[in-house]
């Protein structure tokens, strides 16, 4: 199986990380300059769940590089509705393109699938498991932001079931970085990533209320709890008014707190916030493209 | 009664005496080797009997099967001080405890039911052995208790 796969965070090293995000900082500052650069080549998409960031930034950064897409299209017009296994239809579309992303709602089906086929695979979202190239963006978006020295993160939402903090969780082992996970009871950090961090040595502390931890934060890491997670709706509605936030709770935040979501949004941060100069989350979500165009970049120099 | 005596009084012709298995875990090593009495294997099983060693411990006797390395792997999840004895012509040839494997593959059904290897891929589950309990190598799910009850023989 060849090593170039992209599949979890947890594999990233501060190394290979800063690679990725110094490359991002040149193409930003010179977004035409690789206009020719992968002239010829296929990115085959793979979306087996709905996206629309992710998926736009994979295409625009490939079109940017001067490279073009093949996509699946929506699953309910592929041979997935006939039955066809995931492994057959990426050993398929290997055949077709130069690389592939995929996204799919089953836990471990990037690595899964990254098994089965001799092209490098970016796992872009596995369920509830893994995200690792929104990690990169948010890197990056952090670096920008506050830099890595000495960093204190604040990650608010359902970190339970979301990737993207799983991803983040791991990567941010690689740098001097406390951790505050701020969650409901019922939506904690499963085992499997309090298990990683305790490994890796990580500084982390979880909590039920932002007030304990907003004053010391340098970065607050907001996402979505997810009403269809909770058993009955009067469960989620005691505990989701507790996790919004708007300008007023920013008010004992320090003055350059930044403020991330990997969006959408949907009312977990108020629209107040976002005249505020904590805001951060459309920079970070058009990070995506110069992110990926860096490490497209790389993986398909890495397979010529 | 010493261990060696109990081994002594019922000895098996040809086969595996898996000894020291966890008190209450018998019935959960036949079915990792997968004998539920329809093969017509003849088997012995004491269950919770006195032990020097673990106070309580079950006893498995196998007539005319050896067991694979695999079959050892998992055993040593559910019953970490097992030993196992192999039998020829009445005789214990072979003598020695279960070792943790570093994975146990095939053997086990994630319980995550959003994970990958529950679904129909041709693929199978994969659990690396941690200090305490099993982790699935897709999706990350780590199983610390009743191991046993994720044991998935076809």
């Amino acid at each position: 199986m060849r090593d170039d796969h992209i599949i979890s965070a947890k594999h990233l090293s501060r190394a290979d990380i800063e690679s990725v995000l110094d490359r991002a900082a040149e193409i930003a500052a010179d977004p035409g300059a690789l206009a020719d650069r992968h002239d010829g080549k296929l990115l085959g998409m793979l979306f087996f769940e709905p996206s629309t960031r992710t998926k736009m930034s994979f295409v625009t950064a490939m079109r940017r590089l001067g490279g073009d897409i093949v996509d699946m299209g929506p699953v309910d017009q592929s041979s997935v509705k006939k039955g066809e296994s995931l492994a057959d239809t990426v050993r398929v579309v290997e055949g077709y393109a130069d690389a592939l992303v995929m996204r799919h709602p089953l836990e471990g089906s990037a690595k899964m699938a990254s098994e089965f086929v001799d092209v490098p695979l970016i796992n872009a979202g596995d369920g509830a498991g893994q995200h690792p190239t929104q990690t990169l963006l948010d890197l990056y978006t952090i670096r920008e932001s506050a830099g890595f020295d000495d960093l204190t993160v604040g990650i608010m939402g359902d970190l339970k079931y979301g990737r993207t903090v799983h991803s983040l969780a791991h990567a941010l082992t690689n740098f001097d970085a406390q951790q505050h996970f701020v969650s409901p009871e019922s939506l904690k950090l499963p085992r499997g990533v309090r298990y990683d961090l305790h490994e890796a040595g990580a500084s982390m502390r979880e909590h039920t209320d932002l007030e304990e931890v907003l004053e010391t934060l340098d970065v607050l890491y907001v996402t979505r709890i997810q009403a269809e997670r909770f058993p009955d709706e009067d469960e989620y509605r005691k505990v989701a008014g507790e996790y919004q936030i708007d300008a007023e709770t920013l008010a004992d935040a320090k003055d350059d707190l930044v403020v991330m979501h990997p969006l959408p949004r949907v009312d977990e941060i108020a629209a107040d916030v976002d005249e505020t100069d904590h805001a951060r989350y459309f920079q970070q979500a058009h990070n995506g493209v110069p992110v990926r165009m860096a490490l497209l970049d790389q993986i398909l120099e890495g397979s010529q | 009664m010493t261990d060696d005596q109990q081994l002594r009084v019922s000895k098996i012709t040809e086969g595996t005496v898996i000894d020291h298995v966890t008190g209450g875990q018998a019935l959960n090593v036949l079915a990792i080797l997968g004998i539920d009495g329809s093969g017509g294997e003849e088997v012995s099983i004491g269950m919770n009997v006195p032990s020097d060693r673990l106070g309580r411990k079950d006893v498995v006797k196998v007539e005319g099967r050896e067991l694979s390395q695999d079959e050892v792997d998992v055993l040593s999840l559910i019953a970490p001080a097992a030993t196992i004895n192999i039998v020829r012509d009445y005789d214990v040839v072979e003598k020695h405890r279960v070792e943790r494997p570093g994975e146990v593959v095939g053997v086990l059904r994630c319980p995550n039911r959003n994970c990958i290897t529950t679904k129909d891929e041709p693929v199978d589950s994969r659990f690396a052995v941690l200090e305490e309990g099993v982790r699935c190598a897709y999706c990350d799910t780590i199983i610390r208790e009743s191991i046993a009850e994720h044991i998935h023989v076809d």
